[in-house]
């Protein structure tokens, strides 16, 4: 965390979004799949930006984009099934208009991928330590003795005991936590300058989660990488992100910092998720506050705001919820919002409806 | 717990904490597990010998009282879900006892065991394993009432249309496939399902965890308000603390086929005694930003050991910062160390005697 804080309430507007130049820089990416039944359009207009040493949260259900953002970032989505446009920026260079091989030379140097789930993402016929050694030596001109070391060296540094051992064990015979680290380990072999962790935690028991989540604090801190991590669990980001970003049905509906997220959050998509959340540390609701109805089809994404659906203000907006489609504003003080409602009904929702039932 | 009558309120009411006892109790209990056992044999070789076995559930003694609702919380392979399925008696016991009320169904065969599958039923966590793709909604919430021979009032389809509406659903869906539905819907299905012979126990595994959080609220809430509506007892198997805090009376946390705590939850939450639970609950990721800075987590190390291989004496002892000699010679005993909270542990957190020095969050411990 070297570097300055760059989420110091900036002087006004949309500035935040268009500010100079981040590590990480995503500037209305689409990413639209064609289907029989029709175009699903997974991420429809996203923009954030991220600095080395930080942490961003994406947030959102199934279905919301999340991790097609991260795949697209990764390069990893097959040639042709895809559409995608927009602008992705990893330290000045755009990814979108990068050829495939360009891409895949950055891949494990530049930006590294921890995968959901551990068991399909490792291949099961190579040993653990193969699969390091070869991500590390296509970067680096050195020996197989040498990468073999380094193997070793990743392992003992996520945690997996006798890692001399382990590194010609297969992924089969790892648990589900040293499988997670194993692959850790691996993404990390190349000190990546950005960490895409998508859903890393998800498969894992609580304590597992823990001790996984620890260690991506440490890393980052060490190596100073940027990282985003795509959860659902809103207790993981507040665990680890700086900056949060909500989606819903492939567009960002909120984004700012952890501390406002879970402090002032303004969007009615937001409250909904925080209402149905059972929280473990406070005093125990009678009733969770779920929100009504199911997340949009992406083929048939609502007019306007895509949440109106099921939103409890859509109303007071005079109809706007179901014509236009909200832009992501500044409030004033670097929190984006994109929702209908004026500055004054927002803070009356959350003062008198929301905050008091959380 | 002793039994008194929460029936009507206890999905959203405190249970009555009676100090004193978890004897089973006379008159309200609906089932009691007393040594349950089950070893999966592993065999090896062409004759097939067996050469050892894994110990899924290994001497689990509680009770549920009608009404109530009693959690099995654990990580993965502490043998919450093989419980759950000894007590529907989809698996049968190595050894035990599993009494329903007042008769011994540990070994009964399947045709004896099928008038009781109207008294208990089943909610799956997968609702895409779970519903049967072939066959229409109506066809899977109408099944029970034709395997077991009941007729209805004014006709299957009726009842069926009934209980989908009971659950949130439209009677329209009678006709369409699960394919159609998203998850939510389907564990709805599943439950609707489950409800239709107005079952006494209902074993829940895992019901909300393959949901969306918002989805999750909803069947959460359903479950409560079915569970007023109908009288019902729920057996729920779960990992997720923050949702068995929300939806039960009693918690039994599990490690590796033991049971090694079981309290009523107020007293769970605020008053661990078991460190493994006490690991278990500050591990729970909190959504608020300010409990980053506290770092107060018990970090635990290493994996679950092997249910194969377990460690003797407490199994948990590999694992536990407060481990003694004494902990990998004896095995401690479930007891009981305050009222309604048993613990099985040597060196207990959280004890009434050293309550003023206890870090519990809030002092209030077994008041309701």
């Amino acid at each position: 965390m070297t570097e300055p804080q760059d989420t110091t309430p900036p002087q006004a507007g949309v500035q935040r979004i268009n500010r100079g130049e981040a590590f990480l820089d995503v500037r209305d990416l689409k990413v639209h799949f064609p289907t029989d039944d029709g175009v699903v359009k997974s991420v429809d207009g996203l923009s954030f930006k991220l600095e080395r040493g930080k942490t961003l949260g994406i947030v959102g259900e199934s279905g919301s984009g999340k991790s097609v953002t991260s795949l697209s970032i990764m390069g990893l989505h097959p040639p042709g099934v895809a559409r995608i446009s927009g602008e992705i920026f990893l330290d000045g260079q755009d990814l979108v208009t990068s050829s495939r091989e360009e891409v895949r030379l950055l891949r494990g140097k530049r930006m590294a991928m921890i995968f959901q789930d551990p068991l399909s993402a490792m291949h099961p016929f190579y040993t653990v330590g193969k699969q390091i050694i070869e991500a590390y030596r296509v970067h680096n001109q050195v020996s197989k003795q040498v990468a073999r070391k380094h193997a070793i060296e990743m392992l003992d540094r996520v945690g997996i005991p006798q890692p001399d051992r382990r590194v010609d064990a297969y992924p089969h015979q790892f648990s589900g936590g040293m499988r997670q680290r194993a692959m850790i380990a691996m993404a990390l072999s190349c000190d990546p300058d950005l960490l895409i962790a998508d859903e890393p935690t998800t498969a894992l028991d609580v304590t597992v989660q823990a001790q996984i989540l620890d260690l991506i604090r440490d890393l980052q801190r060490e190596f100073n990488s940027a990282v985003v991590i795509i959860t659902h669990d809103l207790g993981v980001v507040a665990e680890l992100a700086d900056d949060i970003q909500v989606m819903y049905a492939g567009r960002a509906v909120e984004y700012s910092t952890a501390e406002d997220i879970f402090d002032r959050p303004q969007h009615p998509y937001t409250w909904g998720l925080l209402g149905s959340m059972p929280r473990i540390d406070r005093e125990r609701s009678e009733r969770l506050i779920p929100i009504k109805g199911t997340p949009p089809s992406l083929i048939n994404v609502p007019d306007g705001c895509a949440f109106n659906p099921r939103c409890n203000y859509a109303h007071l907006n005079g109809g706007a919820s179901e014509t236009d489609r909200p832009e992501l504003l500044d409030t004033g003080d670097g929190h984006m919002v994109a929702c209908h409602l004026s500055p004054k009904e927002r803070q009356k929702a959350w003062e008198t409806d929301i905050k008091p039932k959380l | 717990m002793n039994g008194t009558t929460t029936v009507t309120t206890s999905g959203t009411t405190e249970p009555a904490a009676v100090p004193g006892t978890t004897e089973p109790a006379l008159g309200e209990e609906l089932l009691s597990v007393n040594g349950l056992v089950k070893h999966f044999p592993i065999r090896k070789g062409v004759l097939q010998r067996q050469t050892g076995a894994v110990q899924a559930v290994d001497g689990l003694t509680f009770n549920v009282t009608r009404g109530e609702t009693l959690s099995l919380v654990g990580e993965s392979g502490c043998g919450k879900t093989t419980t759950g399925r000894l007590l529907t008696r989809l698996l049968e016991p190595t050894a035990g006892q599993i009494v329903f009320e007042g008769r011994d169904i540990s070994h009964l065969r399947e045709g004896q065991m099928r008038p009781l599958r109207r008294d208990v039923q089943m909610i799956f966590q997968d609702p895409y394993g779970s519903l049967n793709p072939r066959h229409t909604v109506g066809k899977i919430v109408g099944a029970p009432y034709k395997l077991q021979n009941v007729k209805t009032e004014h006709g299957v389809k009726r009842a069926v249309q009934e209980l989908l509406e009971l659950v949130g659903l439209s009677p329209e869906h009678y006709n369409r496939y699960p394919h159609e539905f998203s998850g939510g819907q389907r564990q709805r299905i599943g439950i609707a399902r489950t409800l239709a012979l107005r079952p006494k126990l209902i074993v829940a595994d895992e019901p909300v965890s393959a949901l969306d959080v918002s989805i999750q609220a909803q069947v959460v809430n359903l479950l409560e308000d079915l569970q007023n509506e109908f009288d019902l007892t729920y057996v729920m198997i779960a990992h997720d603390l923050s949702v068995v805090r929300h939806v039960s009376d009693r918690v039994a946390v599990m490690y590796l086929g033991k049971i090694v705590e079981l309290a009523d939850r107020v007293d769970l939450y605020e008053n661990p005694m078991h460190p493994y639970t006490v690991a278990l609950l500050s591990a729970v990721p909190v959504p608020d930003t300010k409990r980053k800075a506290k770092q107060d987590r018990i970090r635990l190390q290493g994996d679950v050991p092997s249910p194969i291989n377990p460690p003797p004496a407490c199994r948990f002892h590999t694992r536990c910062w407060k481990a003694q000699d004494i902990c990998k010679t004896t095995e401690p005993p479930l007891l009981q160390l305050a009222p309604g909270h048993q613990t099985a542990c040597h060196f207990p957190e959280n004890q009434p005697s050293d309550k003023p020095v206890a870090p519990a969050p809030s002092p209030d411990t077994d008041a309701t």
